[in-house]
Parts: C-alpha cells; structure tokens; sequence
C-alpha cells in the first residue's frame, strides 16, 4: 500500500481487516436492493392483478384503441382533426389545448402578478391599497368559482352573433367567441416567417454585444430599442418587398353564425382569465415577498453611488430578488398548469375532457386513459421544473 | 372529483382483489338490507329528487320493482346520483348493484365493458332543441349552429355521424354535467341542445323559459334505455331482466297496482303463473314465488309506472309512441312467464 495522508488512511484502514459485510457503503447499497427489488415486486403484483382481473370482468384493455376513429369533433383544434381521426390525435388536440392555455396564462400570470406585487410597495396609498384588494379577493375566493363566474361574465356580457360588436373591422365579439380574420399565406409569405425569426435573432445577438461591450467599456447602446425595431421593421420590409403576399380572410355572419375566420372560443377567454389572474395573485405575495428580501441596504448603497431610482431596481434589487422569487415562482406554474384540468366544468376541450372524459367514456379503458392522463401532467410538470432549475441556476448568486 | 375517486377505487378494487369477488350480488344486496342504484343526477320524470326530498322517475321506479321484488319494500333502495362519465366505472367497481340511468344499450357497451343490459326499459330516440326564435322547422337547417352536448354520451358521437351525413358544419360545445350543459344552453352558447328526446322534453321544463324553445321533429337515432348490470353473475342479471319483464307482463295481462290482490283468484293461467299461484317461478330466481305480485303492488305494471312519471298527464306529457305494447303498435314486448 502506498502511503496515504493520515484522514483517508484511517478509513482506509477500517476496511482493511472487517468483512464487507460489514461495510456501511455496501451494506447500504444491498439494502437499498432489496427496498427497489420489493417495490418493484408490488408494483408488479397490482399491475398483474389488475390485468387478469379487467380480463376476468370482460373488460377490454390495452392501447389498442389508440388507432381506432374517433368518431366524435371537437370545438378547438390547434392540430388538424376530424371527427375520421385517430383517439390519438384527439389526445394530441386535448394535450396541445392543455399546452396552450397553460403558456399563454403563465405569461400574463407573470407580468400581472409582477406589476401587482411591485405595486403592493408603491409609495401611493391608492395603488397600493387596490393591488392588496386584488390580492385578497383572487387568492382567497377557490378557483373553481372563480372560473364558473369568469365562464358565466364572458357570456352574459357578449351579445348573440346576430348583435355582435365589432371593435375593429373584421374582428367581431360574440358569445360564441371572439371571430378574428384568418390570415391566409399566398405563395412567397415563408420569407415573411424567416424574417421574424431572424430579426429576433439578430436582436439577441445586438443584446449581446451590447452587453459585452458595456461590461469592457462602460458605454451604453440603446439595445431594447433596436431590438423592437429591427423585429417589427424586418419583417414589414420583407412583406412589402415580397408584394403582400397574405391574404385575410374575413368572418361572414352566415346563418347561425360566422363562417371563415379563426375563432377564440369563449370557454378559452373565461379558462385563461381565471387561471391568469388566479395564480397571478400568488405570484404578486411571491414577487413583493422577493423584492422586501433584498435589504434596503443594498437600495441606499446604490442611491449614494448616484444610480437613479429605475436603474436601481433594475440593476440592483431585481437581480437579487430573482433569487427569492424563482423556486415558488416554479410552484406557481406547475399549480396553473395543473389547475387548467379544471377547464372540464367549463367546456374547454383540455386533456382532461378530450381525452379523460370522452375518450375515456367512448372507449371505456378507464385504467389506461387515467394513467396515460397522469403520466402527461407529470411530464409537463417535471419539464417546467427543469426548466425552472436551470433559470435559477443561471440567475442564482455566483460568487466572484 | 368523484370521476377520479371512481377511477382509483377501481384500479384499487381490480389491483387488490386477487380473487374477484365472484358475486353473488343478490346475497350481497339482501345481507345488505337494500338496493344500491346508480341514477341520474337530476333529469326529470326519469330520476330526480321532489319536493319532499324522495327520488322519483321512470329510471328510479324500475329500481324500486327490483327492490321490491327482493325484500317487498319499495324504499329498500338508496341512490347514487352518476354523471354519464363515472356511470360505468361505478358499476364496475362495485359501487352500484343495477345501473338505471338512461343508458343506450349499444354493441360496445355490452360487449367491452363487462357489463350486461337486461332490457329496454325506455324506447328513445336523439332529437334536438332550439329557441323558438330561431325560425328553425328542421333539423337539416342547421348548418353552422353551436351545438351543446354531454361528454360520454352516445349522443355526442350520433351528433357527428347526422350532421356529417347530412353534409352540414356544426360547433360542438362539451359539458360534463348536464347542469352544466343546460346552463350554457339557457345562456344562449349554443343554438341546439341535442340529447335523447325524452332528455329534451325534461330539460325544457328547467330551463328560463320553457315556451321560448322547440323540440325539432327530426330523431336521428335509436336510444334503446335500459337497466345494466356486471357481467359473470347470471343470477342477479335474470333477476333484473324479469323485473323488467314481469311489469310488461302484467300490463298486458291487465294486472294493476290496484287489482293485483283480486287477480290473484283469476282463472288466467298466464296470469296465475305471473302472480305465482301456479308454478315456482320466483324460486328460479332466488326470490318468493310472489315476487312480481310484489313489484305491481307497491310500483304498478309497465304502464302505469311509465303515466305517473313521463306520460301525457304529467308535465313532460310524453305520448306512450313506440312504448306502447307490442299489441297496441308499440315495441314493448316480454316473453311469456311459464
């Protein structure tokens, strides 16, 4: 044995002359075996059970059905779907619906839930004073309800198609839906699509430049601004240059309703107004809670370097508060995400009515379809999750 | 949340018992001491609670025949109001002994869900409502209407076929409740309500105002309504069926809620055998001999069971149609008792 320093040497001197039976590593390790090897054992018992069981009842089984025609419609498909399509696809539609209205609501989640909790600290007694109702009747009044009124308002307030107002032309507002033109790409409007894409990515390395730059040099460069004109400018010179190649076509009121046109349903209004101003009230006690947990230290030290009130909470505060704020901030979307399930009391065509209630229903696997359900919440939730780690990793304190 | 209990409870109940309880439902029913039926939520003249609190509807009266055919009480029998997704999985589980509750006796459901039905208990048929003031006579002018519609239903996949049939566009609206369906309806999201027709004429009784809408003459399907219970127990699914059978019977036989003592002394052979005065007919069934005498004395015959909850004298005022019995031009049939 070669000579070791005198800390790894007593240990290593431990295992010199006992049996590794009695090594604590490996003993924990034929332990932690057997706990894996008895979980999976039950685990396998129930799911054997319940296989010859559902075989016993004469009831059907398996993922065969996911081939079979669906046979049923749905109001809002973002995928192509018809009533000829597999179960799959429309649990590809549920799935895709569940998606969308929980990102579109974690955004406007997020920035009503940050103005509202930095508006808790104003200064104004006013504002502050409204941001803490708001507060205190969203988080406290339960979801559900919340939702049920939200449904309720959007559709006693609209008007029938027939009466439909009309904000803009073209864009009519009814109590089936917000009708808005649909936008139809003639031959050449690809380029249009690269044109954002590259304008967004031409603002980012801008940002980027800038940044390095000013952390060298110390000067400014007005990037935001930039940014927002090279991605709105880029993509209009590009649609003049190609000669307008998009065509909109507008809603007509045919009969009961309007034909042509792209419709936002009004149980999507009523789902993403709920769960957005639901979760945004926790966000705003999580952002306030943030920003009070950044000591007014730090605020004073930046004041006596002279950096001015905005920069300071940008520079200064913010940054720090991240830190705070991030990991409930994550809950927070999980919770929303999850809370869009609630959608089926409201008729909105999420995961959980498409594919937990009429596939369920029409195909009678309820075992497989609740599973599959489940194993789909926990995908998005542990995907957000990561995600969120990785943010905070980035915007946790590195020390220098 | 009672859709996800359901669905647990029968993944637990199929993963824990090895040995499936191999039921004998009826000595399960009577060592309970009632009936356990599934039942709809709320639809009138098929199953909703009145005034005083008690269930009552064509679907509720069936359940209290079998109850009362077993334990000679018609109250023996407690409810479990389903909505139309959790219905099967509470059968299946065990939850309910009979599920009565306006469901479609189609191919699938009697053949993948481990599940029988015993009979039709309601000749149905889907139509579709609208407001009055929609101008619409037919069900092939509605091209482009929002449709409102429960999940799990048959009717949700009928609707597709007619309206694709027809060549005509249409909106579905999906609800899991039927409270919630009609909610929406009232609060004009939809132009149609489609659902079975019988549905129809009660849900218009609970809506604003019940004058303001029309029930289309189209019936775009065959909804044949009956009671369903699990399969692998042919004892309990015999006695289901003959329930059912034996108030057929006895309408065509004349028997009454109200004569049924003096009938017993007729010189009717089908009607001795029915009321057993001759013969063991109960026994084949696990029951009394006199167990239909039983269901007609404290429910009453098919007949008069189908007037006092859905028939032209009540407020759905439903005509006695293709419920008529198979001797007056009707599809209600039994076979003989013997």
């Amino acid at each position: 044995m070669t000579p070791v320093s005198s800390a790894t040497g007593e240990h290593a001197g431990d295992e010199a002359g006992t049996s590794w039976f009695y090594n604590p590593r490996v003993r924990g390790m034929i332990f932690q075996l057997l706990v894996v090897a008895a979980l999976l054992g039950v685990v396998a018992f129930f799911a054997y059970n319940a296989k010859t069981n559902l075989e016993r009842a004469g009831i059907a089984s398996g993922l065969g059905f996911f081939s079979e025609r669906a046979g049923f419609d749905i109001s809002q498909t973002l995928v192509p779907y018809t009533n000829d399509s597999t179960y799959f696809r429309a649990f590809l539609v549920g799935l895709v619906n569940t998606l969308l209205v929980a990102s579109i609501g974690i955004l406007i989640a997020t920035v009503i839930g940050f103005i509202v909790g930095v508006a808790r600290l104003s200064k104004n007694f006013v504002i502050r004073q409204l941001a803490q109702l708001y507060v205190e009747i969203l988080r406290n009044v339960p979801l559900l309800l919340q939702l049920l009124f939200w449904y309720k308002a959007v559709l006693s307030v609209l008007p029938s198609p027939r009466q439909s107002l009309e904000p803009v032309s073209g864009v009519f507002l009814n109590n089936r839906g917000l009708i808005l033109p649909e936008v139809i790409g003639q031959p050449g409007s690809g380029l249009i699509g690269y044109a954002i894409l590259s304008a967004i990515a031409g603002a980012y390395g801008i940002w980027r430049w800038a940044r390095k730059r000013q952390l060298a040099t110390g000067k400014q460069f007005p990037s935001l601004l930039v940014g927002i004109a090279l991605i709105v400018l880029l993509p209009l010179l590009t649609f003049f240059v190609t000669g307008m190649p998009v065509d909109l076509s507008y809603a007509e009121l045919k009969g009961f309703n309007f034909a042509g046109g792209t419709v936002v349903n009004p149980e999507f209004m009523a789902l993403l107004l709920g769960l957005s101003l639901y979760t945004a009230a926790f966000i705003a006690e999580i952002v306030r809670a943030g920003i009070l947990a950044v000591s007014h230290g730090q605020t004073e030290a930046a004041f006596s370097l002279g950096i001015r009130p905005r920069r300071t909470l940008q520079l200064v505060v913010i940054p720090q508060a991240m830190r705070v704020i991030i990991p409930p901030l994550t809950s927070q979307y999980l919770n929303l995400t999850k809370n869009s399930s609630l959608a089926v009391a409201i008729g909105y065509p999420d995961i959980v009515a498409v594919f937990a209630g009429t596939v369920l229903n029409q195909t009678g696997q309820a075992v497989e379809v609740i599973i599959i359900t489940m194993l789909v919440y926990l995908t998005i939730s542990l995907s957000t999750s990561a995600f969120m780690n990785w943010y905070n990793r980035r915007v946790a304190l590195v020390e220098r | 949340m009672t859709k996800k209990f359901l669905t647990i409870a029968l993944g637990a109940a199929l993963g824990l018992s090895a040995t499936a309880a191999s039921a004998a439902t009826l000595d399960d029913v009577k060592a309970k001491g009632f009936l356990q039926c599934g039942s709809n939520t709320g639809l009138a003249g098929f199953a909703a609670p009145n005034d005083a609190g008690e269930w009552t509807g064509l679907d509720v009266d069936t359940c209290r025949a079998v109850a009362a055919a077993i334990f000679d009480d018609p109250e023996a029998v407690k409810f479990t109001p389903l909505t139309a997704k959790e219905r099967f999985t509470a059968l299946q589980t065990g939850e309910v002994d009979v599920l009565v509750r306006n469901t479609t006796w189609t191919m699938t459901r009697d053949t993948t869900l481990g599940l029988n039905f015993t009979g039709v208990n309601y000749y149905d048929g889907q139509g579709f409502m609208v407001r009055k003031s929609l101008d619409v006579t037919s069900a092939l002018e509605l091209s482009g209407a929002s449709v409102c519609v429960q999940t799990g239903t048959t009717t949700e996949l009928n609707l597709t076929d007619y309206f694709k049939a027809n060549g005509m566009e249409y909106q579905p609206v999906v609800f899991e409740k039927l409270e919630e369906v009609n909610a929406a309806y009232d609060a004009n999201r939809c132009d149609v309500y489609t659902t079975d027709a019988s549905g129809l004429y009660s849900i218009r009784l609970q809506l604003t105002n019940p004058g303001d809408h029309v029930v289309l003459p189209e019936i775009i399907s065959k909804e044949p309504l009956g009671p369903v219970v699990r399969q692998g127990d042919d004892q309990w699914f015999n006695l289901v069926k003959w329930t059912l059978f034996a108030m057929v019977n006895a309408e065509e036989l004349g028997v009454t809620s109200a004569n049924v003592e003096e009938m017993k002394g007729s010189d009717n052979p089908s009607i001795k055998r029915l009321l057993g005065v001759d013969g063991k007919f109960g026994e084949s069934i696990g029951l009394s001999n006199d167990w239909a005498v039983r269901i007609i004395k404290h429910v009453g015959n098919y007949g008069e069971m189908f007037n006092k909850n859905v028939g032209p004298d009540t407020p759905l005022g439903i005509e006695r149609g293709v419920n008529a019995l198979w001797s007056k031009g009707g599809l209600q049939y039994a076979p003989p008792i013997r």
